[in-house]
């Protein structure tokens, strides 16, 4: 995957996205919404739990 | 009903069963190891024994005899370093060797499911009749006779009982399923819920031995919050552990039920018992869980590809008394609950607010009147090998974070709080029992005897595992210094 840099800017209108999250970093749910905001249809919401 | 009032932390107890034979029975080596004909074989390189197990740093910080600051001291990888002088037994419980428990499941068993190899029963019977805490003279039910070997085949081979074999090899027991046609009585699962009562029930017993401990009859309500679905095909999860745990201490006079909420079910639980002596229902009220086999070896193949040993190969478990007022024990404060409500929003910056500037500020203190906090408190040692983190860490600097955004501390002070308001993970990754819980035998004796003013517990769950909702779970709770005893 490639690094995004912090002043790129990454188009999520139109795009389809998988919103995977971590409960101790940033949920999937807060991730979807995000991408929601951003113009991206959100496909699937997960968040993982690592312990 | 008595007039109610204050709710203090009277007691706490914290256990571990080492059990390394147990280890390929946790969900993922099962999983991961189900291709091999001898798991174990493959395991064995890696599986400790007790001596290196109790000399462990973070489970010496676990049982009481480590302060956190000293273990923060300490050199790593914890596992090269042991403890000079470390004992069996602490201030706030024990390590258990894996023989005794054995003998201690099968005490705990009423159904007589798990049978024992004869010699095996009868060298954990000698060893758990001259146990101080669960002797014997305790009243427990005596550790039955084991059976033959041949006996133990007949078992697995035609009534599809669950092999228990020893780190060498050797088979030393069998659980029986409860039923032919039933899921969730399987000898797995009856072994996952046995192995939550009999830690429950020894750290039970830990709590009610302490000089001036509650009496047995005074116990009259039980909250377990552990994780494990006890039930049937009809009722999966129906309970109720903290009345088989309660019933087999000897507390005759209590009552209890469950408490689910993932490993946000303690602080659940905690709240709980403050508001059942408050409110005057109960005057003594013991919050309890036991460990969770099914997290044995969770990270095994982190362990293995660093070629270090399987440090979650201990079950845990927990007791606390919650009582009235006493003018010395450490207070719960009812009225700054911290709650991660349905629509607190998941972005960290909300979710840790809801759990510590709101009960804060209620309270009139702000997060610099807090001299330590208690959260995630999983040993990164199990974590990090297996890319998982270190989870503890993670959430101090989130917390540090809240704590620049309130203009509390400069952003160059976030090292500095993390360091002297948290510490080092150091609990096995069992859940529930991770979540906060482990700090406050720690936290009762520096709010007592020690320098503490206030503590803070901090719950989290996660209820997205269960496919219900997509949301999380959390509560926070304030244990301060009693003022009567300031």
């Amino acid at each position: 995957m490639r690094r995004v840099e912090r002043e790129e800017h990454m188009e999520l209108r139109g795009k389809k996205v998988i919103a995977l999250g971590e409960r101790d970093g940033v949920p999937g749910p807060a991730l979807a919404e995000c991408a929601t905001r951003a113009g991206a249809e959100v496909v699937l919401t997960l968040t993982a739990c690592y312990v | 009903m008595s007039p109610g009032g204050t709710p203090v932390i009277r007691a706490v107890s914290l256990v571990l069963a080492h059990v390394p034979s147990l280890v390929r029975l946790g969900s993922k080596p099962l999983r991961v190891l189900r291709e091999l004909d001898e798991p174990i074989d493959y395991l064995r390189p890696h599986l400790r024994d007790w001596d290196a197990a109790c000399a462990y740093a973070p489970n010496q910080v676990f049982i009481g005899n480590l302060d956190v600051d000293d273990f923060a001291a300490r050199p790593t990888p914890w596992h090269r370093h042991a403890v000079a002088g470390a004992t069996r037994f602490g201030p706030d419980g024990e390590i258990m060797p894996e023989e005794e428990f054995l003998g201690l499941l099968a005490a705990c068993d009423g159904f007589d499911l798990l049978g024992l190899d004869r010699d095996v029963a009868g060298r954990a019977r000698a060893a758990l009749d001259a146990h101080p805490v669960v002797g014997r003279g305790s009243g427990r039910p005596a550790v039955p006779d084991g059976v033959s070997a041949a006996l133990l085949q007949e078992r697995i081979e035609r009534h599809r009982a669950l092999p228990l074999l020893g780190v060498d090899g050797r088979l030393l027991g069998a659980m029986l399923p409860g039923h032919d046609e039933d899921d969730t009585l399987t000898g797995q699962v009856l072994l996952e819920n046995l192995a939550c009562k009999a830690t429950a029930a020894l750290a039970l017993r830990h709590l009610l031995a302490r000089p001036g401990a509650v009496d047995d009859a005074d116990v009259r309500y039980v909250i377990n919050c552990g994780e494990e679905a006890v039930g049937d095909r009809y009722q999966r999860g129906g309970g109720n552990v903290a009345k088989a745990v309660a019933e087999w201490a000897g507390c005759l006079r209590a009552t209890g039920s469950d408490v689910k909420a993932f490993c946000c079910g303690p602080m659940h639980a905690l709240m709980l018992a403050g508001a059942l002596v408050g409110s005057g229902l109960h005057d003594d009220v013991v919050v309890l869980a036991g460990g969770s086999l099914a997290k044995l070896g969770m990270k095994f193949q982190g362990h293995v590809k660093h070629a270090m040993p399987v440090v979650e190969d201990v079950l845990a478990g927990f007791a606390v008394h919650v009582t009235r007022d006493d003018g010395v024990s450490p207070v719960l404060r009812m009225d700054a609950v911290g709650r991660h409500e349905v629509g607190s929003g998941s972005a960290p910056l909300a979710v840790v607010k809801a759990l510590y500037s709101e009960p804060l500020a209620r309270a009139g203190l702000t997060l610099l009147d807090v001299d330590r906090f208690s959260l995630e408190l999983h040993n990164p040692e199990a974590t990090e090998p297996a890319g998982s983190g270190n989870v503890p860490l993670n959430n101090y600097r989130t917390l540090a974070s809240l704590a620049v955004v309130e203009k509390l501390i400069a952003r160059e002070q976030i090292d500095e709080f993390v360091r002297t308001r948290g510490m080092p993970g150091f609990s096995p990754t069992q859940g529930h029992i991770a979540s906060a819980i482990p700090y406050l035998g720690h936290a009762r004796r520096g709010l007592t005897t020690g320098r503490l003013a206030r503590t803070m517990f901090t719950g989290k769950g996660s209820l997205f595992l269960g496919r219900m909702t997509q949301l999380s779970d959390g509560i926070s709770l304030i244990v301060e210094r009693n003022a009567a005893g300031a």
